[in-house]
C-alpha cells in the first residue's frame, strides 16, 4: 500500500485534477438550480452583498453562523418579526450599544435589504430547527 | 547575493507584533457599551488584528522558504525574482495597511481590504513560485517539505484566485453558491499555508535530529498526501449549516474523519517524543517545535469533534470556533515561526540569565494560551447553551452574562500579549545583530 507513495509526482497531480473537477462542479450549482427571482432582484442581491462587504457587517454579524461575533447572527433577521424592513433600516442608521450608525445612501439600503432578503428565504440558521441523526449528521425538520 | 528571507522573517515579527497588539484592543470592544468609529472601532480592529496576524505567518513562511533555497543556486535571474518578490508583497501590505486606516474596505471576511491590493499578492505569490522552482529544480529527488511547499504555493494561488470570483456578478446573485466558495477558499487557503509551515517544521525537526531518512520515507509522504487531500476536500465542515448541496457535507465529514490516522498515530510516537524532549529541553527551537506538537494533539482532538456535524450543529458560530482558530494560528503555527526563527538566528541563550527568563517566558505563554483559550471556549459553551434554546434570553442578555469569561480572555490575552511579544521584540532585535546572516545547514 504505502508503495503508491513512491511517486508523489503522479499523486499530486491525480488530486489536484480531482480537485479542479471538485471546484468547477460548485461554481456551476447555479446554473443547475432555476432561481425564483427576477434578474432586477438579482442584481440588488449582487449590489446588497457589496454593501455588506463596504460596510465590514461580517465583522460583527453571522449569516449561517460564520462571520463576526459581537453582534447575533442575521440570517433570518428580515423575517425575525413584522414589519421588518423599518426596524432593519433604523437599526442600521442610528446604531445600538456598540455598532455605530451607518451613513448609508437609499439605494445601498435598498440593496442592503433585497440581499438580507434573499438570505432569510435561502434557509434557516437556528440549530433548534434540526434534528441530530445517530450517524453524526442532522437533518433539517422544522418544529 | 543578499538574502531577502532576513528581512521577510523581521517584517513577520513585527506583523505578528502588530498582530497581538491590535487583537488586544479589539478585545477590549467586548467590554465597552458605546460604539468607537474610526481606526479604534471594532469594524477595524478586527480585521487589523486579523489580516496582521495572518500575513505575519504567510511573511514568515516566505522567509524561511527564502532563506533556505536561496543557497541552492545563484543566478541573475533568481536574484531578479527574489527582489521582484520582495517588492510586490511590500507593495501589498503597505496598500493593505493603507486601506485599513483609512477605512476603504470592500474585501471579504479576512480579506476585508480594497481588492485592488489583492493583485500585488497574486503576483507576488506567482513569482515565488516561478523563484521556487527556479531554485530547486526537478533534478534530484524531493523531500517530503519540498512537496509541501509546492503545495502550499500551487494551492494558495489557485484558492487566492477563487477568493475574488465574487467580483463576477453571477456568483454574488447566488450567495448560496458564493458562500460556498467563500469557506471553500477560507479552508483551503488555512490548508495551502499549513502545508508551507508545516513543511518548515519538518524541515527544522530534520537538521535537529540530523535525519535525513524520514524525510524521503513512503510513511512521510503518505501523511503529506493526508494532509494535501484534507485541504482540498474537508473544508465542508465549516458551512454544515449552510443549505448547499447535501454531497459536500457528506464528502467533508467523511474526509475530516480520516485524521483520527494523524490523532493515532501521535500518540503512537507518543513515549519517542517524551524521550525527544527530554534530550532536546534547552535547545530552544526543538523546544518551541515541542510546544507546537502538543498544541496539534489538543487542537486536532478540538477539530475532530467539531467536524462532526451533530456536534458541530452546536458548537458552530460560537467562540469555541475562534478558540480552534486562535489555537491553531498562536499554538501551532507561531510556535513553528519562533522555533524556526530561533533555529535561524540564535538556536539558544548563551547568557544563563537569559536562559533562564527565556524558560520562564516561554511556559508562561504555554500556560496563558492554555488558559486564553478555555476562557473562548467557556464563553463559547455559554453561546451554544443559548443557541440550542436552553435558555430563552435575549442576545444582549445572553452576552451579557458571559461578562466573567470576558474579562478572563482580556486578562490572558494580555498577559500572552506582553510574554509572546517579549520573544518577538527579543528575536527581532537578534536578527540585526549579525553582519553577515549566516545559519547551521
Amino acid at each position: 500500500m504505502l508503495n503508491l507513495f513512491s511517486h508523489p509526482k503522479r499523486i499530486f497531480l491525480v488530486l489536484f485534477v480531482c480537485f479542479i473537477a471538485f471546484s468547477v462542479w460548485i461554481y456551476a450549482i447555479p446554473l443547475f438550480s432555476p432561481s425564483p427571482y427576477s434578474e432586477k432582484e438579482l442584481h440588488l442581491v449582487a449590489e446588497g452583498k457589496l454593501v455588506w462587504q463596504k460596510h465590514n457587517c461580517h465583522t460583527c454579524h453571522q449569516l449561517y453562523g460564520l462571520g463576526g461575533y459581537l453582534g447575533p447572527d442575521l440570517t433570518n433577521v428580515y423575517s425575525r418579526s413584522g414589519n421588518n424592513e423599518h426596524y432593519i433600516r433604523g437599526i442600521v442608521k442610528s446604531g445600538v450599544k456598540q455598532m455605530p450608525a451607518f451613513e448609508i445612501s437609499e439605494e445601498e439600503m435598498n440593496a442592503l435589504l433585497q440581499f438580507l432578503k434573499n438570505v432569510d428565504q435561502s434557509g434557516t440558521s437556528n440549530p433548534q430547527d434540526y434534528q441530530p441523526e445517530i450517524l453524526g449528521t442532522f437533518s433539517l425538520e422544522k418544529k | 547575493m543578499r538574502n531577502i528571507g532576513i528581512w521577510l522573517i523581521r517584517i513577520a515579527l513585527l506583523l505578528l507584533l502588530a498582530g497581538l497588539f491590535f487583537g488586544h484592543l479589539a478585545s477590549e470592544s467586548y467590554r465597552i457599551t458605546e460604539p468607537k468609529s474610526g481606526v479604534m472601532g471594532f469594524l477595524s480592529l478586527r480585521p487589523l488584528h486579523v489580516s496582521s496576524a495572518y500575513l505575519g505567518i504567510i511573511t514568515a513562511g516566505l522567509g524561511f522558504l527564502t532563506l533556505i533555497i536561496q543557497k541552492k543556486r545563484t543566478s541573475r535571474f533568481g536574484t531578479f525574482l527574489q527582489y521582484l518578490h520582495f517588492t510586490l508583497w511590500i507593495i501589498a501590505l503597505t496598500g493593505i495597511f493603507y486601506s485599513y486606516f483609512t477605512g476603504d474596505f470592500g474585501g471579504r471576511e479576512y480579506w476585508e481590504f480594497n481588492p485592488i491590493w489583492a493583485l500585488p499578492i497574486f503576483i507576488s505569490f506567482i513569482v515565488f513560485l516561478v523563484f521556487y522552482i527556479h531554485q530547486i529544480g526537478f533534478k534530484v529527488k524531493w523531500p517530503v517539505y519540498y512537496w509541501m511547499w509546492l503545495t502550499g504555493l500551487v494551492f494558495f494561488i489557485f484558492t487566492f484566485i477563487e477568493n475574488y470570483l465574487w467580483i463576477l456578478p453571477y456568483f454574488r446573485e447566488h450567495f448560496i453558491a458564493d458562500m460556498t466558495i467563500q469557506w471553500k477558499v477560507n479552508g483551503s487557503l488555512v490548508g495551502a499555508i499549513n502545508q508551507i509551515i508545516y513543511g518548515v517544521a519538518f524541515y527544522l525537526m530534520e537538521k535537529i535530529s540530523s535525519d535525513e531518512k524520514s524525510s524521503y520515507q513512503k510513511l512521510s509522504f503518505a501523511m503529506y498526501f493526508l494532509g494535501m487531500f484534507n485541504l482540498m476536500f474537508n473544508w465542508g465542515h465549516h458551512i454544515y449549516l449552510l443549505p448547499t448541496e447535501k454531497f459536500i457535507h457528506y464528502i467533508a465529514y467523511a474526509v475530516s474523519m480520516t485524521e483520527w490516522i494523524i490523532l493515532i498515530r501521535i500518540f503512537y510516537k507518543w513515549s519517542k517524543q517524551i524521550k525527544e524532549n527530554k534530550q532536546f529541553y534547552y535547545f530552544f527551537p526543538y523546544r518551541f517545535l515541542m510546544a507546537a506538537d502538543y498544541w496539534v494533539t489538543i487542537n486536532l482532538t478540538l477539530a475532530l469533534f467539531m467536524s462532526i456535524p451533530a456536534i458541530n450543529l452546536y458548537t458552530h458560530g460560537t467562540h469555541i470556533t475562534v478558540a480552534h482558530a486562535m489555537g491553531t494560528t498562536i499554538g501551532i503555527n507561531t510556535m513553528i515561526i519562533i522555533a524556526g526563527i530561533f533555529y535561524f538566528i540564535q538556536p539558544t541563550f548563551q547568557n544563563t540569565k537569559w536562559k533562564r527568563f527565556g524558560s520562564i517566558t516561554f511556559w508562561i505563554v504555554q500556560g496563558t494560551l492554555f488558559l486564553f483559550l478555555s476562557s473562548l471556549i467557556g464563553m463559547g459553551i455559554q453561546r451554544a447553551i443559548w443557541q440550542s434554546g436552553l435558555t430563552s434570553e435575549s442576545f444582549s442578555k445572553m452576552s451579557s452574562s458571559s461578562e466573567n469569561w470576558v474579562l478572563l480572555f482580556i486578562i490572558f490575552g494580555t498577559i500572552l500579549f506582553l510574554s509572546m511579544g517579549t520573544f518577538i521584540v527579543y528575536l527581532f532585535v537578534k536578527s540585526w545583530k549579525k553582519n553577515k546572516f549566516d545559519f547551521p545547514y
